[in-house]
Formats: C-alpha cells, structure tokens, sequence
C-alpha cells in the first residue's frame, strides 16, 4: 500500500485519484493564490473563531490561574512543596522539563531539516508546529527555573562580570542546558519571526481595521515584497535552517548529557544522545498530531493540512517510535551485557521492581500501540492517529519517569534507597503548564497567520507551473496561470524539485 | 494591455519610477528579462512570494549576507571559547575533581551553542540590515494597486533613476510588454 503511495507520488500526475476518499496530495480543492489569502487570512483577520475556541480558550486560561497560584506558594513555601526529597532530588519538575522541551523539537524538525530536506509538504503544518516549539519551551524553561528554588537569581547562571567574583562552572553539563535552552528558545523565536514577516506583509494589505493595518504593518517591518529583499530573505532562511538543525540535535544531546554524564545507573549510557532526540522527535510528531487534528477540523483545513500530510506524520511517527523501542531493548541488553551487579539491579528494578507498572505502561504506549501505524488504513483514519497520538505523549511522559525517579530512588546503596511520589503540587504545576501551552496555542491561532500564507502559494505555483509544462505550453507569458482553477488529480512534486534554490 | 490612449501629464521630478502589473510570475519574469534586453538597469520586481530565478533575471548579486553569518558563527566560536577559558582557567581556577582546569572537551557544548547564536543573530539581523528594515514607508506603496503584491499580482518597477529612463518612452515600452494588464507612474516622497 504504501509503495502505491510513493509511485504516484513519483509522476506528474495521476487524475481521479483525490475523489476516492484516498487523497494525495498536498493541496486539495481549487485553490488560487487569492482564494489561499483569503482562508488563511480570514482565519485572523474577519472570521469569528468557532465556538470551541472560547471554550479551549477560557479552559486553558483557568489552568493557567492554577499554574500561577502553584508557582506563588512554590515561592513562598520552597522546592520541598513539591514530591523531591533525598534520595531523588529530581522528580517531576525534571520529567516535565524534558518532556516538553522534546515536544518542541518536532517543530524544529518539520521547519528546518524538512526545508533543508526539500519537503515541501512542510508548508502547510510548519508555522504551527514553530509555535508549539516556542510554546513548549516556554513550558519547560519554567521547571528548571523554577527549581533552582530562588528563580530570581537565576541570572547568576549566565556570564557576567560581577562582584560576587562568580562565575559559571563550564565542566558542569547543567550549565551548558543553560546555553543549549537559551539558545534553542532564541533561535527559535528569529526562525519563526522571519519566517512570519511576508505573511504580516499580506495581513497588512488585507486588514480593512486601522488598527489591524497598523499592528501588522509594525511587524511587517516595511516589507514589500521586492525581489532584492526575497533574493537576501531567502538566503538568511536556508541559512538559519541550516543552522537549526545541528542546534535542534544538539540541544536534546545536552539535556540527555544532564543524565549520561552523571554515575547513576540508568543515566550513565551512550546512547543517550539519539535515543533521547529520537525520542523527542517522536514526541513532537505525536503533538503535532494532537493539536493538527482538532486545528484542521475546527478550522476547516482539510484542504491545505491533507490526508497525505497525515500518513506522513504517522510514517515519522512510526520510524522514530522504532528507534525509542530500539533504544529500550539496547537498555536492556546493556544491563545483562555489563554484568555490572548495579547495572543489573536497575534492569529487575525496571522490570520487577515497585514501580513496574510504569515500565510496563510505556512499553506498552511507545512500544506497542504504535505498531498499528504499520496499517495504511489507521494512518488515514484520525481517531486512530489521535488515540496513537495521546499513547505517544503519555508514553514519552513515562519514558523519562522511568529514567528519573525510577533510576534516583535506587541507587548504590540499599540504606538510601527511597520512593518517590508526586505531590499534589507537582501534578498542579504540570496541568498548569498544559494550560499555558493550550492558551498560548489558542491565541497564536486568534491573531497570527496559522499556516505559511507565502510557501502556500509558491507550492501552487509549483504545482500550475509543472501542469503547464506537463500539457506542453510552459512560455507562460499568458497571463492566466492563477486564474485557472487547480486541476483535480493533480500532484505537487513529492520528491525535490530540482530548482528550489538551485538556480 | 492597458489602454495606451489614456496619456496622464508629464512627470516631474517627483516621479519614482514607472510599475506594470502582471498576473502571473512566468509573465513578469519574461518581462524583466526583456526590460533589462532594452537596456534598464534599475529595477525591481515586488512579488507574493519568491520567484525563483527572479534575482537572476534582474542580475541581482549580493553575497554579503553569507558572509556576515560565516563571521558571525566565527566570532561566536572564538568569544564562547575565550569566555570559557577566560573564567574556568584565569580568573576563577577551581579544581573540580581533579580535573584539568583547561578541560576543552567541556568547553565544546557552550561553545557550539554561542557559535550558533551568534550566526543566527547575523543572520536574521544582517537580513534585516542589509533589506534596510524596519523601513515604515517606501516609495513604492505610493503605486497603485501594489498592496496585491503581497496577494496574488506581480509588479515590475523601473525606477526614474535608470540612465534610460523616459517618463513617456518607458511607459510605452512597458505597456507593450505580453501579459502586462496596467503601467502606472509611482510618486516619489516617503510620507
């Protein structure tokens, strides 16, 4: 079934096959550059947000009122509110940093290696998974702030002269987390900045309010669509992307390194780097998914976030998924394979110890309930994909409670041993910070351009420019390519074109 | 074509440039390539989104942006490295463990993250710098219908700075140009 897929990916265009309920392709109806403006535009600028959005909205804005009364006592009661307590002085607050800051990458991963890749499926599902990058790092950049336990002096992290004559400890990987977020969360607010400033540019010419014109006019920065700006635009873009990737890599790296290079059986292992970016990546996608569904129902969308999009998130999905239950197994083997006494104590305690139901629980969401993926037939149908979706964000959640709880409360010595358990705090916190990502997702689609107005239009240019070529009357001076409507059963280029950038 | 009997007064100083109006990129770019044939040299295409071989076509060349970045991650590199060294080898030497106090391996991590900061920020605020943002008005949204250039039409501008330019005789030229659907004249002044 899949090689279906690929060989009709592979041609010009093979026609009928959009109306059989088995879309491929990435752009669905009869779209014009205009008719694209105008549902995207409309979504920020004239349509009322549906009724769910109020609902969404007002929901998320609750919790966030829980998040914000949990972090005032944090402040005034100290760290020990929540369940941390010799001997696993991480908890929580540690899982939830890592678990979000993996859900951004998938966001990361769709904008910049996709682009450097030549994906232009990318187009429609990029800008939102960047936001849910920025969103989800705002989510996770909290937890390590706030545990350092006076968040007010957390600037004392960064380098600066001063006259405590303190300095950072650079052999110290918690202080290269410092600069792998910081700069993971900066990088990522440029990237989808610039990427936003052409679009502003069209909000701007289509607000009718004058405030609407001058609030996007401010961010468009005066941009005005010159084939010298494009010319430099484009250039920083693919050179941003470029540098991103390695950025996204290695800022999963180091978070993993706050493990890998401490002694504690279960964090000091190898394979921590790309099992944990594996892991992130198959994080992300399964959000991506969670918040592209409903996005794509409510809104509409199903024309530009298309089927296809869909089993190709889930084929990512699937792949990453492997390469995470690949690593659990090599967790394994390397406990036996060591024949260390405390390498093989961590695996019974995985397996057989007290908290065994969550190993099993994220073997079970990561390694098991993915696999269905494997069926064409779930990869198109959405409330399969959701429910993999919510495995996968619920497995990855347990994944890294295996690594921190499971791993702290049972180390060299038997005396020490302990058992940690969540407070009541540490789960207010976490639903809070699910809230401010919903709330922040919710006012990100209210007031910014939810899905690339600009890349949309050069993918139907593609797409009109290789039909022409294709029926033999490509001199295109014309004047009618953007007039015609989008022929049905017609295929953008799966595969990369050979003249993106390369001219 | 636009009607060429609709002759509006003759420009006076205060004239930018004169701007066609095309449907489609295929069109514009014959036009620039035809325009650039007659021998116009300042212009510039204002489309919805990047034509590619645009800036070939209008012999557009500027490599500083690269540049810039290269020298950008450079300095990032060296700064994060020398800060590093700086503070854990000069001015605050500790012995962690007996570790070396000129540890470079775990120098490395910060130093790859300040190097990516520091291209990225040459990056996107060279692009910036360079396209000369935040610019809040140009003369060219003094053309007629150019808020579409950010919608779904194509516009060619040449500018009355061009050697050849000639109010009357640039307009005609551009008015017999195939696909061309208006020429008007841009006014000069930013506000």
């Amino acid at each position: 079934m899949a090689t279906q897929i690929t060989k009709t990916n592979g041609h010009g265009g093979v026609p009928g096959d959009g109306s059989d309920g088995q879309p491929e392709r990435f752009l669905e109806g009869n779209h014009t550059y205009q008719t694209l403006g105008d549902k995207i535009g409309a979504i920020v600028l004239t349509q009322k947000p549906p009724r769910v959005w109020f609902i969404v909205a007002a929901l998320a804005f609750l919790l966030v009122n829980v998040l914000l009364a949990t972090i005032t006592y944090l402040l005034f009661k100290g760290v020990g509110l929540w369940g941390i307590n010799v001997p696993s002085g991480w908890g929580m607050d540690i899982i939830n940093f890592v678990w979000w800051i993996g859900i951004g990458h998938a966001g990361t991963l769709i904008s910049a290696i996709l682009l450097l890749l030549r994906q232009q499926w990318r187009n429609s599902i990029n800008r939102f998974a960047e936001a849910m990058t920025i969103f989800a790092v705002v989510c996770a950049g909290l937890y390590p702030l706030l545990h350092t336990g006076r968040p007010w002096l957390a600037y004392w992290m960064f380098p600066y002269p001063n006259w405590l004559a303190l300095w950072p400890q650079f052999r110290s990987p918690l202080i290269w987390d410092v600069f792998a977020v910081s700069t993971y969360m900066t990088v990522s607010l440029l990237f989808w900045f610039i990427g936003m400033i052409p679009d502003f540019a069209t909000l701007r010419d289509r607000a009718r309010s004058r405030f609407a014109q001058i609030a996007y006019g401010a961010v468009a920065m005066g941009w005005n669509g010159s084939a010298k700006n494009w010319h430099r635009y484009e250039t920083a873009y693919l050179i941003l992307a470029g540098l991103s990737t390695p950025l996204v890599l290695s800022v999963h790296s180091i978070v993993s390194f706050d493990f890998a290079v401490a002694v504690i059986p279960g964090f000091h292992a190898t394979i921590f780097p790309p099992y944990f970016v594996a892991g992130a990546v198959f994080a992300g996608f399964a959000m991506v998914l969670t918040l592209g569904l409903p996005i794509r129902h409510l809104y509409n969308l199903k024309d530009l976030i298309t089927a296809r999009h869909l089993d190709w998130m889930a084929k990512v999905m699937l792949t990453t998924g492997l390469i995470v239950f690949y690593g659990y197994l090599t967790e394994l083997f390397y406990g036996w394979y060591s024949a260390n006494v405390y390498e093989v104590a961590l695996v019974q305690n995985r397996l057989f110890g007290p908290y065994k139901w969550v190993y099993y629980a994220l073997l079970f969401c990561n390694g098991f309930v993915p696999q269905i993926l494997w069926l064409q037939k779930a990869r198109y149908n959405i409330a399969i994909l959701f429910t993999v979706s919510m495995f996968i964000n619920v497995g990855m959640w347990l994944e890294r409670y295996v690594i921190i709880p499971v791993s702290l409360s049972r180390d060299y010595l038997p005396s020490s041993w302990g058992y940690y358990t969540p407070t009541v705090f540490d789960w207010s916190m976490f639903i809070g910070t699910m809230g401010l990502f919903t709330l922040l997702m919710a006012l990100f689609m209210k007031f910014l351009p939810a899905i690339n107005i600009f890349e949309m239009k050069d993918l139907l240019h593609r797409m009109t420019h290789s039909h022409k070529n294709g029926h033999g009357h490509a001199n295109g001076t014309d004047g009618h390519v953007t007039g015609e409507p989008l022929q049905s059963g017609f295929l953008p280029e799966g595969t990369p074109s050979a003249d993106r950038n390369g001219g | 074509m636009a009607t060429a009997t609709h002759v509006e007064a003759p420009s006076g100083p205060g004239l930018y440039g004169m701007i066609a109006e095309f449907d489609d990129s295929e069109a514009l770019l014959a036009a620039v390539r035809r325009t650039r044939e007659e021998g116009y040299r300042n212009m510039d295409a204002y489309t919805p989104f990047p034509v590619h071989g645009m800036a070939e076509a209008l012999e557009f060349e500027d490599n500083r942006l690269p540049w810039l970045i290269f020298l950008g991650g450079l300095g990032g590199a060296a700064g994060g490295y020398a800060l590093q060294y700086y503070i854990n080898v000069i001015d605050l030497p500790l012995n962690i463990g007996g570790k070396p106090l000129h540890a470079w391996p775990n120098f490395i991590p910060a130093t790859f993250e300040t190097t990516i900061l520091l291209a990225s920020f040459a990056a996107v605020f060279g692009m910036l710098f360079l396209n000369g943002f935040p610019r809040p008005h140009h003369p060219i949204f003094n053309a007629k219908r150019i808020e579409l250039a950010s919608q779904d039409k194509f516009f060619l501008c040449v500018e009355a700075g061009d050697p050849r330019f000639d109010a009357r005789g640039t307009r005609l030229f551009l008015e017999r140009l195939p696909g061309v659907r208006h020429v008007s004249e841009v006014e000069d002044g930013d506000d």
